[in-house]
């Protein structure tokens, strides 16, 4: 009786545990992200251990987070969500306005009107996406001007300002539970109950069944327009989230609130190895492409490079990481070819 | 012995349409566009003040010029079925090249207007090499650059601006064709309106854009070179968006990072709503025209009874949902008359299927 005989990889330990860093995505960003804390800490010691230091840098990922969970679910079903940064104006806005007029509610009912508003307008976005069947590109590119423009009608010339929200909630925007920003912790909180659904859920696989080849996943049986639908109605909450963590975050709601937030959202996806035409990547990648970014935005001015230059440096991450995932799809496409041939 | 024989087929006349030329012409998604603008015009021009004052046709072009420009090779970009959101980009940073090669170098305006224009033609080199050769996702790949380009122009210049610019090539900027109402850029777009009617409806390479978008890979096959045909299209693209990105900056004496942010939304729902699909292979360009001066009436008009930048917003946001839904719900009519069959005993399955591949018919 022949024996199955298993031998040791021939490579050397260092190189396979470089490779599978390569391979996984999720901890080739982190390793990057790492590397740019450090070399910035070692510029400027005061960018980890000054007062706000490690604060700010938990703290100010945490609202790309929360944007770059829903976009997940999204992209994974081969669809995009470009309203969000709209939808987090509009929120934001919309809890200054509830503590105008309310100023006792209570702040944690605050954040449940913001996760349910912003699903509301997920829900339009998933609507007009699922039973139009038109891509999702284009109506959330309408629904960018017109949540937006919802919001500059409603507020005017108004906007709110940190007087007009109470303590207990602005407090709430830079307070910290063992040295761990709360907002942090919301964002973290909704980043793993969502991971979770989309590894171990039947609905979260369905999701990648969809993006990997909708056609199949209808004929297969799945529920393709009750799925994306969830989808955008999860990406609409956790930009109503966003929102009311930017209200609490920053005090003020000016106009500009969450404008151009929906490409950062992409791109901190995209970075994180979320495949733009669906089936593949995880929220975890997700995360740490939004922290990466917003790392990187906040280490430029102590590297000595001028803030202007931040949107440069986002480009060249999301075409680095486009063009570094073909190419590694490439490679592996022509590696398992080669193995056929030899077999 | 006796052979048979066969009789001569009886020749059968085909018609060459089943419809006639006028219903062809006339019941089509761009004459909707293009009554709807004729409605629209009419409209404004008896029930808005002012609008029917010769400076409305002349502010009309002067602030729809760059629209006009980047929609029209932006319709060709996206009747192969890619697409591309980094052209507001290029207009910034073409805005920012001619504005620094000016002012800090030292270049005559059209000098720097043509390295800003070759610099735009590098910026969407780029862009087409990645989506064609490299064979990226256009969105992911203009999504990007999308950043990179406003990043480099941001980057260039900062939060200052350059305003210093020879009055002549200002005033050209804003001039009338002689004596008439028209702005003076009408004339360049123009020649481009022509160059791409001709390109598009009347060059084989048109007709490979068709194909490429209907079917890239039976485009190969019938020997379209699929490649070339993208990186000309997302050049040409880019070096438009430079070139209305020169003209933006001599308009407003204004060479700023920031120009034109947003802009390749307007130029998209324009294109979209002059009923090119967003799946690529259909769509016509007086439709873009259409579309184009549907947005700039209608902005026009609204903004003559005083409504806010946001308002006019959204209405463009809605109009742009509408136009795209119009087409899910022309779809839906057969469905629901196909769900008669579902009650004469065919599955649910087979109905959806057959009315699927109507729609990918066309």
């Amino acid at each position: 009786m022949s024996a199955l005989t298993l031998s040791p990889s021939e490579l050397s330990p260092l190189r396979r545990i470089l490779g599978g860093a390569l391979r996984s995505r999720e901890i080739a960003v982190a390793v990057v992200l790492v590397l740019v804390v450090l070399a910035t800490t070692v510029k400027n010691d005061q960018f980890l251990f000054g007062a706000n230091g490690w604060r700010d840098l938990l703290l100010t990922p945490s609202i790309l987070l929360l944007l770059a969970v829903g976009e997940t679910a999204v992209i994974i079903t081969r669809n995009v969500d470009l309203s969000v940064g709209s939808v987090v104006g509009l929120t934001a806005y919309l809890t200054g306005r509830i503590f105008i007029a309310n100023p006792g509610m209570p702040v944690f009912l605050v954040f449940i009107i913001g996760l349910a508003f912003g699903g509301a307008l997920g829900l339009i976005n998933g609507l007009l996406v699922s039973f139009g069947k038109v891509p999702a590109l284009v109506i959330t590119l309408g629904t960018l001007y017109i949540y937006r423009g919802v919001f500059l009608t409603w507020a005017g010339a108004n906007r709110v300002n940190a007087s007009d929200m109470p303590d207990g909630f602005l407090k709430l925007g830079t307070e910290q539970v063992l040295t761990i920003p709360v907002l942090t912790i919301i964002a973290v909180v909704m980043l793993a109950l969502v991971g979770y659904y989309l590894y171990t859920a039947r609905g979260g696989r369905e999701l990648y069944a969809i993006g990997s080849d909708p056609a199949a996943a209808d004929l297969y049986g799945l529920r393709v327009t009750r799925r994306v639908l969830a989808a955008f109605v999860l990406s609409g909450a956790m930009a109503g989230l966003a929102g009311v963590a930017t209200a609490a975050r920053y005090g003020t709601v000016s106009s500009d609130a969450g404008l151009n937030l929906e490409l950062q959202a992409v791109g901190a996806a995209v970075i994180g190895g979320v495949a733009i035409f669906g089936g593949s990547g995880t929220v975890w990648g997700a995360a740490i492409g939004a922290f990466l970014l917003v790392t990187i935005n906040r280490a430029l001015p102590v590297l000595g490079v001028q803030d202007f230059w931040q949107q440069f440096v986002v480009g060249v991450l999301i075409i680095g990481s486009i063009v570094l995932d073909r190419v590694l799809t490439l490679r592996r496409d022509r590696k398992i070819i080669e193995a056929r041939e030899v077999a | 012995m006796t052979t048979a024989t066969i009789g001569a087929p009886a020749e059968r006349a085909y018609p060459s349409y089943a419809h006639p030329w006028w219903r062809r012409t006339l019941l089509t998604r761009e004459f909707a566009i293009i009554a709807l603008l004729v409605v629209v015009f009419c409209w404004a021009t008896f029930e808005v003040a002012n609008f029917n004052s010769p400076l409305t046709i002349y502010f009309l072009g002067l602030d729809n010029a760059e629209i006009m420009l980047i929609a029209l090779p932006m319709a060709l970009v996206i009747i192969t079925g890619e697409i591309d959101l980094s052209v507001a980009s290029v207009v910034g940073l073409s805005s920012v090249m001619v504005g620094i090669l000016h002012q800090d170098v030292g270049l005559t305006i059209p000098v720097a207007g043509l390295i800003a224009i070759l610099v735009g033609a590098v910026a969407g080199v780029l862009n087409g090499f990645l989506v064609a050769y490299v064979g990226l996702p256009s969105l992911a790949v203009t999504i990007g650059t999308m950043a990179l380009y406003r990043g480099l122009a941001v980057g260039l210049l900062g939060t200052t601006a350059k305003t210093d610019f020879p009055e002549k090539w200002t005033n050209l900027a804003q001039d009338h064709i002689g004596n008439s109402r028209f702005p003076l850029i009408v004339v360049p777009i123009l020649v481009l309106v022509v160059v791409f009617v001709w390109l598009l409806h009347f060059s084989p390479f048109g007709r490979g854009v068709y194909e490429i978008g209907l079917n890239d890979e039976a485009a190969r096959f019938s020997g379209v070179n699929v490649e070339r045909t993208k990186l000309i299209l997302f050049t040409l693209t880019a070096a438009i968006s430079a070139f209305a990105g020169i003209y933006i900056t001599l308009r407003t004496g204004n060479a700023r990072g920031d120009n034109a942010t947003g802009d390749e939304l307007k130029v998209i729902a324009a294109v979209l709503l002059g009923g090119v699909s967003i799946f690529g292979g259909r769509g016509r360009l007086h439709g873009v025209i259409a579309g184009v001066l549907l947005i700039g009436v209608i902005q026009s008009a609204m903004r003559l009874e005083n409504e806010t930048v946001n308002v006019i917003n959204i209405v463009i946001g809605v109009l742009l949902v509408l136009s795209v839904m119009a087409t899910a719900l022309l779809a839906w009519l057969p469905r629901v008359r196909s769900s008669r069959f579902r009650m004469l005993g065919l599955s649910r399955r087979r109905t959806h299927v057959a009315t699927s591949t109507r729609t990918t018919e066309r």
